[in-house]
């Protein structure tokens, strides 16, 4: 059910106050965030600190104990969801790539066209090879995941997912798993994307990329965000000093 | 025991099992049967030529007339005999697999109501013991039923079938969850987050990557289920046993008949399967390396 009240100008994603507790273990403890359309937001931390946790709650994957998510202004965490219809709208990458391994890279890239969103064969396919190219993935078509390398998994993994024509991406640690040679390319392809005006949540470990490309930097520590802000001021100026030592630690 | 050549002289990490015991061999009983040297089958039929020979060399029913007494019922205990034993097992698979594959599915649903009939199903027949199933069956159908004025009679063989059925349901049900569960859960997720539903997923997704994982188990069972059909016997269908004691009594209930006559039952089982588990191994080594 697409919200008729949402126009582009209030946040695309809207995070309020969100917990999320795996049995007895609170691993948000009141999570806010917004992400306007257009917007690049990365958020980093300390391993275990509910990043990843925090993205999966967007796409309905985790749910959440208390607080509200929206996108595009729909409610997230309610019975009447419609959860393919959001799904369709919020496109997600993992640290895993996991690619489907019994079908080619095309054939990832373009069946979820074909059987979700019921278009035709060939319009699917013309789509799917325009994006593997856009990734940089030209004459990979035929091949199987498991002949290709980690980074261009990844980026067919980043193509299967604009595939279906989401409005924001959300990628965790989708580098985490790679060679550092192979990161630069699909970090390239990330950047593309952002500046094409794709609204784009990221968590990453890459802070000169987060620096880079980021409108906005989210730092999260044992559940909370501790401090974030634009990264020049982020990155430079940091106030908490739970901040100023993970960044000592991690630059 | 065969096992899987490594590859490497590396220690290898054995599947991990939450509960704390090393995951069981799904194909354990192919593995034993195919690590048998083929000289075995020609091994095991001097034997049963010689047997006779030695064991009986003094007595008066001679070692030649046992072994013509075997020749002449040779064709009878397999044309008849064994052969049904192979339609037993035949039709048996195509309903287990059925019944199977479906409580299989319905282990992993996500409606309770499904899913805790299909476990308790599951785990009653999968460690329930056959010949027990198989009297239940035989007890409780009918021999003959009546449609319209037309009286059917339900042959034994038949009944067989379905008492066999249920426990080989019941352990391809769990090789279908054990399967499914071997994917891992990203791929679940990545689905997911695809707007795939739920069928979808499983049936465009999942099963296809596990498809080839449950061949090699299935063809255990099926193994494993052939060498159950003599229990048959005990429910007085005619088959290779039931054939071959009655050929005994035929020949005047000689004891010197016991082990050539019981002693070629082994040997063409043996030689049946056989050849099915070096296959199902040889299919296990291929799948385990290509995923
Ligand atoms: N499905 C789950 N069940 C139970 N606990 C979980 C589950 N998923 C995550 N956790 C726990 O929640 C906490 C936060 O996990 P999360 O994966 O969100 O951290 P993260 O910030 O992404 O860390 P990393 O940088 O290592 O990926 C961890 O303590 C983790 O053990
Ligand atoms: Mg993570």
């Amino acid at each position: 059910m697409p919200n008729d009240n949402w126009t582009p100008d209030q946040p695309l994603v809207s995070i309020k106050d969100v917990r999320k507790s795996f049995g007895s273990l609170e691993v948000l403890k009141g999570v806010s965030l917004d992400v306007m359309k257009g917007e690049v937001i990365c958020i980093i931390g300390p391993s275990g600190s509910g990043k990843s946790t925090l993205i999966r709650c967007i796409n309905a994957l985790n749910d959440i104990q208390a607080g509200s998510i929206t996108v595009e202004g729909q409610e997230v965490h309610t019975e009447k969801l419609d959860k393919l219809e959001l799904r369709k709208k919020v496109g997600m990458v993992f640290q895993q790539y996991n690619l489907f391994p019994h079908k080619t890279a095309l054939e990832n890239v373009m069946m979820a066209p074909i059987k979700v969103l019921r278009k035709s064969k060939a319009e699917a396919e013309q789509t799917a090879r325009a994006l593997i190219k856009k990734v940089r993935l030209d004459g990979k078509e035929g091949a199987y995941p498991g002949e290709l390398s980690g980074g261009q998994q990844q980026r067919v993994a980043i193509a299967r997912s604009l595939a279906m024509n989401p409005d924001v991406m959300l990628f965790d640690e989708v580098t985490a798993a790679l060679d550092p040679e192979t990161v630069k390319e699909v970090l390239v392809t990330i950047k593309d994307l952002a500046q094409e005006g794709m609204t784009c949540i990221l968590v990453t470990h890459e802070m000169g990329f987060a620096r880079e490309i980021a409108d906005h930097i989210y730092f999260t520590d044992r559940g909370v965000i501790v401090e974030h802000g634009p990264p020049a001021t982020f990155f430079d100026n940091a106030q908490d000093p739970r901040t100023k030592e993970f960044l000592s630690q991690i630059l | 025991m065969i096992r899987t050549p490594a590859k490497t002289n590396l220690p290898v990490m054995l599947p991990y099992d939450p509960t704390g015991r090393v995951a069981a061999d799904p194909i354990m009983f192919s593995r034993w049967l195919a690590s048998m040297p083929i000289w075995v089958l020609p091994m095991m039929a001097a034997c049963l030529v010689l047997w006779p020979a030695i064991a009986h060399a003094a007595s008066n029913y001679s070692y030649g007339q046992a072994t013509s007494a075997l020749f002449k019922w040779m064709p009878f205990i397999v044309l008849d005999g064994f052969l049904l034993n192979v339609v037993i097992s035949l039709f048996t698979m195509i309903f287990g697999t059925f019944f199977g594959v479906l409580l299989g599915l319905g282990q992993i649903s996500p409606a309770g109501w499904i899913r805790i009939p299909a476990k308790i199903f599951t785990q009653v027949f999968r460690n329930s013991p056959w010949l027990v199933l198989l009297f239940v069956v035989l007890l409780a159908l009918p021999f003959e039923i009546t449609i319209g004025g037309v009286i059917i009679s339900i042959p034994d063989w038949t009944k067989a079938v379905f008492g066999l059925s249920l426990p080989v349901m019941a352990n391809i049900s769990e090789v279908v969850r054990g399967a499914i569960n071997s994917v891992p859960s990203g791929q679940w997720e990545a689905a997911e987050s695809l707007a795939y539903s739920r069928r979808q997923t499983l049936w465009l997704i999942i099963l296809p990557q596990c498809f080839k994982r449950m061949i090699p188990p299935w063809m255990n069972w099926y193994a494993i289920l052939t060498m159950a059909t003599p229990l048959c016997s005990l429910l007085g269908v005619e088959e290779i046993i039931t054939l071959s004691r009655q050929a005994i009594e035929a020949e005047d209930n000689h004891p010197e008949l016991l082990v050539p006559f019981f002693g070629f039952a082994l040997l063409i089982f043996f030689a049946y399967c056989y050849p099915i588990a070096r296959w199902t191994v040889r299919l296990e080594r291929r799948f385990q390396v290509k995923l």
